[in-house]
């Protein structure tokens, strides 16, 4: 068993990110997550691990510091909340275009505009349609505890590049905030400059010894060049929806209703079934892990095996919903229920909605 | 008239100027008389007599040089608009040992990109930038740069840039001279073989500050022209830049060393 810590989870990412050999953390402060730059500025990294920590002048700054970083190969990541997250979506639309394998976190707060600090997550949309401008992906993990907050760094780490996709752990201001206990995985080794030019060929670290040149850019003025690359990049977001969809079920087996939540949602829709199953309904709970892609088949079986409605729990104005919707493309009934503004709801709002838009409705 | 035979005229006895194996053999996307081209080779000139070929990492900006590292035949990448500073950041604090520039142009450096030009003066990023100011937009048709002078017609000042409209135009590297993280800020440009050999010194003293880890930014501008958007020949755009442009924009050392130099 790795140590065990009480701990923020926005400080648990942040000792996961030097746990998991990050070579470098481009931040800007913003609440609810400003946590995961004051822990990474007062743990020392670099004196740790040789990790560089640099608190930029913006959001707009961070996320093209990423830039610059991931395409020589390094892995960096970034932090911030929704308004900063919107700030950083034309980076995220090159690096996306431009392949660089980087990790973002959006601990998201309630919108639109400045909105305010509370948990939320009506940034679904923004983090699962593109953001950005373009036809582009992130891979998306949506931790539901303090624990996964640690456990998704070196995942989304593995995932950025296998496929030399930008990915991102969207979180909430509860998740980042709470303290819960958590399993720290042991010290990742940091890869060494010449690691890095042998393994990833692709990176702009200076010109390799034969002469060969790298470029990063995501643009190219050739409409059917850029077609092509286009067609390139759909190519690997279908493989990843294929390959890297994951998920949990809970009492799914015998669920005649389903409730569909990811991250904070889910854990309140956790109780909700307990409630619901007290009162003789069978209900099960889906949660997406990664809410890109999107757990469509998960739900087409569960349709399939004579689920007769799901209730989309988000705290959104519903979001999610439609995701779930097309997959179960108006077999079965698909209703939403959530709260708005950083307003979290209750397990026994979640029991109503189930009884009055799915079960009675 | 006898036949000259070109492999007759190329012979090392003959070789009065070679250009550079750093710069590609593609075509530049340059008009006939701008800056650009002369100073991309000077760039590389440098890289190449430094011996850091294998070392050097360049930043494209998004304007008409947004295709540099088309020409520039290193490791480069392609920064989005004004972010080149804060993308060269993002490298060279991680390979601190290689060398790192961003060439760019007014727009880009001085409008969109201004917080990250500063930011990066300001922390005194050991990086070398490369700022080209030929007071208009070129790659969009131009439009009116920060840079542009009072008076200047540009397809969005057409009856000139007024300042009780549009300000005055912004002298940024004066403004960067201010800063302490920067160590050497110098003005140039590359319309005479003088000043091309000026601006070589120049930037090869810019690189030479970073190789030798010289605590701060090197910034070196470069006034050229742009006669296609000032509307007029090469030559004439060249005269109407030394009796306009530098006047305003005097060329000169502004910093070296860290030390700003009185005139």
């Amino acid at each position: 068993m790795g140590e065990l810590r009480l701990m923020k989870g926005n400080e648990a990412l942040a000792e996961a990110a030097i746990r998991a050999g990050v070579d470098g953390y481009f931040g800007y402060p913003i609440t609810p997550q400003s946590e995961v730059i004051e822990y990474l500025t007062a743990e020392k990294p670099y004196e740790r691990t040789g990790m560089v920590v640099l608190q930029a002048e913006s959001e707009v700054a961070s996320i093209n510091m990423l830039y610059g970083a991931g395409a020589t190969g390094k892995k960096v990541m970034t932090s911030s909340s929704s308004p900063g997250i919107s700030l950083m979506q034309e980076g995220i639309s090159y690096i996306a275009g431009a392949e660089i394998p980087v990790v973002l976190v959006n601990v998201v707060r309630g919108g639109p505009g400045l909105g305010d600090i509370q948990p939320s997550q009506s940034d679904y949309f923004q983090t699962t349609k593109g953001g950005g401008h373009g036809d582009y992906r992130l891979i998306a993990l949506a931790p539901s505890s303090v624990q996964e907050m640690s456990d998704f760094v070196p995942l989304a780490f593995e995932l950025a590049f296998k496929y030399r996709n930008p990915a991102i752990i969207i979180s909430d201001g509860a998740i980042g905030q709470m303290m819960e206990k958590v399993e720290l995985f042991e010290q990742m080794p940091r890869l060494t400059d010449e690691e890095i030019r042998e393994k990833y060929r692709w990176a702009t670290n200076g010109k390799l010894k034969d002469g060969t040149r790298r470029v990063i850019t995501s643009l190219d003025l050739d409409p059917h060049k850029l077609e092509e690359h286009n067609l390139k990049l759909q190519a690997k977001y279908r493989e990843i929806e294929e390959k890297e969809v994951r998920y949990e079920m809970l009492q799914c087996e015998d669920a005649e209703y389903i409730i569909v939540a990811y991250g904070l949602s889910a854990r309140i829709s956790q109780k909700a079934i307990q409630l619901l199953r007290e009162k003789g309904h069978k209900v099960g709970l889906l949660r997406p892990i990664t809410i890109w892609p999107f757990p469509k088949k998960q739900i087409d079986e569960l349709v399939k095996k004579g689920v007769k409605g799901f209730l989309s729990v988000e705290m959104s104005a519903g979001q999610m919903v439609e995701d779930v919707k097309l997959a179960v493309n108006g077999r079965v009934k698909v209703e939403h229920f959530g709260r708005l503004g950083g307003v979290i709801h209750s397990p026994e709002e979640v029991v109503a909605a189930m009884e009055n838009k799915i079960i009675g409705g | 008239m006898a036949d000259i035979n070109i492999q007759d005229i190329i012979k090392p006895e003959n070789l009065v100027y070679k250009k550079t194996r750093l710069m590609t053999d593609k075509t530049l996307s340059y008009c006939p008389g701008c800056g650009h081209g002369t100073t991309h080779r000077l760039i590389m000139e440098v890289v190449e007599e430094l011996g850091m070929e294998y070392e050097t990492i360049g930043v494209a900006p998004v304007g008409c040089s947004v295709l540099a590292y088309e020409f520039m035949n290193v490791d480069m990448q392609e920064a989005a608009h004004g972010r080149a500073p804060a993308v060269a950041t993002g490298i060279k604090r991680l390979w601190p040992d290689k060398l790192v520039f961003t060439y760019q142009g007014d727009g880009d450096l001085a409008a969109i990109g201004t917080g990250e030009t500063i930011h990066a003066c300001n922390r005194g990023e050991n990086i070398v930038i490369v700022f080209i100011n030929n007071g208009i937009y070129g790659m969009t048709g131009g439009q009116m740069a920060p840079t542009t002078l009072v008076g200047m017609k540009t397809s969005t000042t057409p009856y000139g840039r007024d300042v009780e409209m549009m300000g005055n135009p912004l002298k940024i590297t004066e403004l960067v001279a201010q800063l302490p993280g920067t160590y050497y800020v110098t003005r140039q440009a590359v319309h005479t073989p003088s000043a091309v050999r000026k601006a070589k010194r120049a930037i090869k003293k810019a690189f030479e500050n970073q190789l030798n880890k010289k605590p701060g930014l090197s910034f070196v501008e470069v006034v050229s022209n742009c006669n296609s958007g000032w509307k007029m020949s090469p030559v004439d755009a060249n005269n109407w830049m030394e009796e306009n442009m530098f006047p305003f924009y005097n060329l000169g050392d502004i910093k070296v060393d860290g030390k700003l130099v009185t005139k």
